[in-house]
């Protein structure tokens, strides 16, 4: 039952994944369409990070002085100088082990 | 012109750093399937057949609570439907390739596959086997998460929880694109789509990670028209 259910989610799954790349060809999208697809990372990916950081395991929001926000905080001025991702991930989550278990400890 | 196997490697390095975020996340997805109390096979088996870490959570976390299993599959779909903004941007570069391989190389796109191999993409246009590269970020992901969920399902929660290390994820993606922050236009987008996915959270399947891009491009398609 279980497993019906997981081959079903996994066929919608691989569809999303296959539809534009398999079925769309050049020429059906125009430039103007183009030109929006460039801002894909930009108008995604902000949907995972701020849910990630504002909202914490019970949905609902945390507080202004919650320890996500200064990881996040850090890890953006890290990620911006650095350009480098490692360091990016490191710095956010070393800043954020920081404050919860040495400052508000 | 870089070879096929250059291509791959390089697809391969420029992916890795990611797996500092999705190694945890992994043996936390596989721990959790366990202690909501699924049969580890089926647990595995989701990794296998949807190959898609949040929405794999979600679906457990659903039939679990009580859903149906309807309901745990309508979301999967729609949190994954975000691939359908990644192979529209792809379709561009993939054109080439035969329906097959196209089928074939679809299963691996993966987000921070597609975030790496996209930004590779515009810099190396002229490549003639461009999508080695996907291949090489999406195999490395795939191989990185079949081990990482196995091993929580085998090993149990071996990640103490306190670390909080489900945190590394917005991490991954604010790694992604905290370059775009020195573009305004990228700014305005990337903020519309943070605070829509904050005021749509509690919006029916999930669905806020679909609602959220679609605002956030519609923005970008006005300021596109203001630019002009």
């Amino acid at each position: 039952m279980t497993l019906t259910a997981i081959i079903f989610a996994g066929i919608l799954t691989y569809f999303t994944r296959m539809t534009m790349i398999a079925l769309i060809s050049r020429d059906m999208l125009g430039d103007k369409i183009k030109a929006v697809l460039e801002y894909v990372p930009s108008a995604v990916f902000p949907a995972i990070i701020f849910p990630g950081i504002f909202i914490n395991d019970f949905g609902t929001f945390i507080e202004m002085n919650d320890p996500k926000i200064f990881g996040a905080l850090v890890a953006v001025i890290v990620g911006y100088f650095s350009k480098n991702i490692i360091a990016t991930i490191s710095a956010g989550l070393v800043s954020y082990w920081f404050l919860i278990f040495i400052v508000f400890n | 012109m870089l070879t096929k196997k250059q291509l791959f490697t390089r697809g391969m390095l420029d992916i890795s750093p990611h797996m500092l975020s999705v190694i945890p996340f992994g043996i936390i997805c596989g721990a959790i399937g366990v202690e909501l109390g699924f049969h580890p096979y089926l647990v595995y088996a989701m990794s296998f057949i949807i190959f898609g870490g949040a929405s794999q959570i979600v679906f457990l976390q659903l039939l679990s609570g009580g859903a149906s299993s309807l309901v745990a599959v309508a979301s999967v779909g729609i949190i994954n439907s975000r691939h359908l903004l990644y192979g529209a941007v792809l379709s561009e570069y993939l054109e080439k390739l035969s329906f097959i391989k196209k089928l074939l190389i679809s299963y691996v796109v993966v987000d921070q596959g597609f975030a790496e191999s996209n930004k590779f993409f515009k810099k190396n246009r002229s490549e003639e086997f461009l999508h080695y590269h996907l291949i090489g970020t999406g195999c490395t992901m795939w191989v990185c998460w079949q081990i990482a969920t196995l091993s929580g399902i085998v090993l149990g929660s071996f990640v103490p929880e306190e670390l909080g290390l489900k945190f590394a994820i917005p991490l991954t993606f604010i790694a992604i694109v905290v370059q775009d922050l020195k573009k305004l236009d990228h700014v305005i987008v990337m903020i519309t789509c943070g605070l829509s996915s904050l005021l749509f959270f509690d919006a029916p399947f999930k669905s806020y990670i679909i609602i959220s891009p679609i605002i956030a491009l519609f923005v970008a398609a006005l300021l596109l028209r203001l630019k002009k």
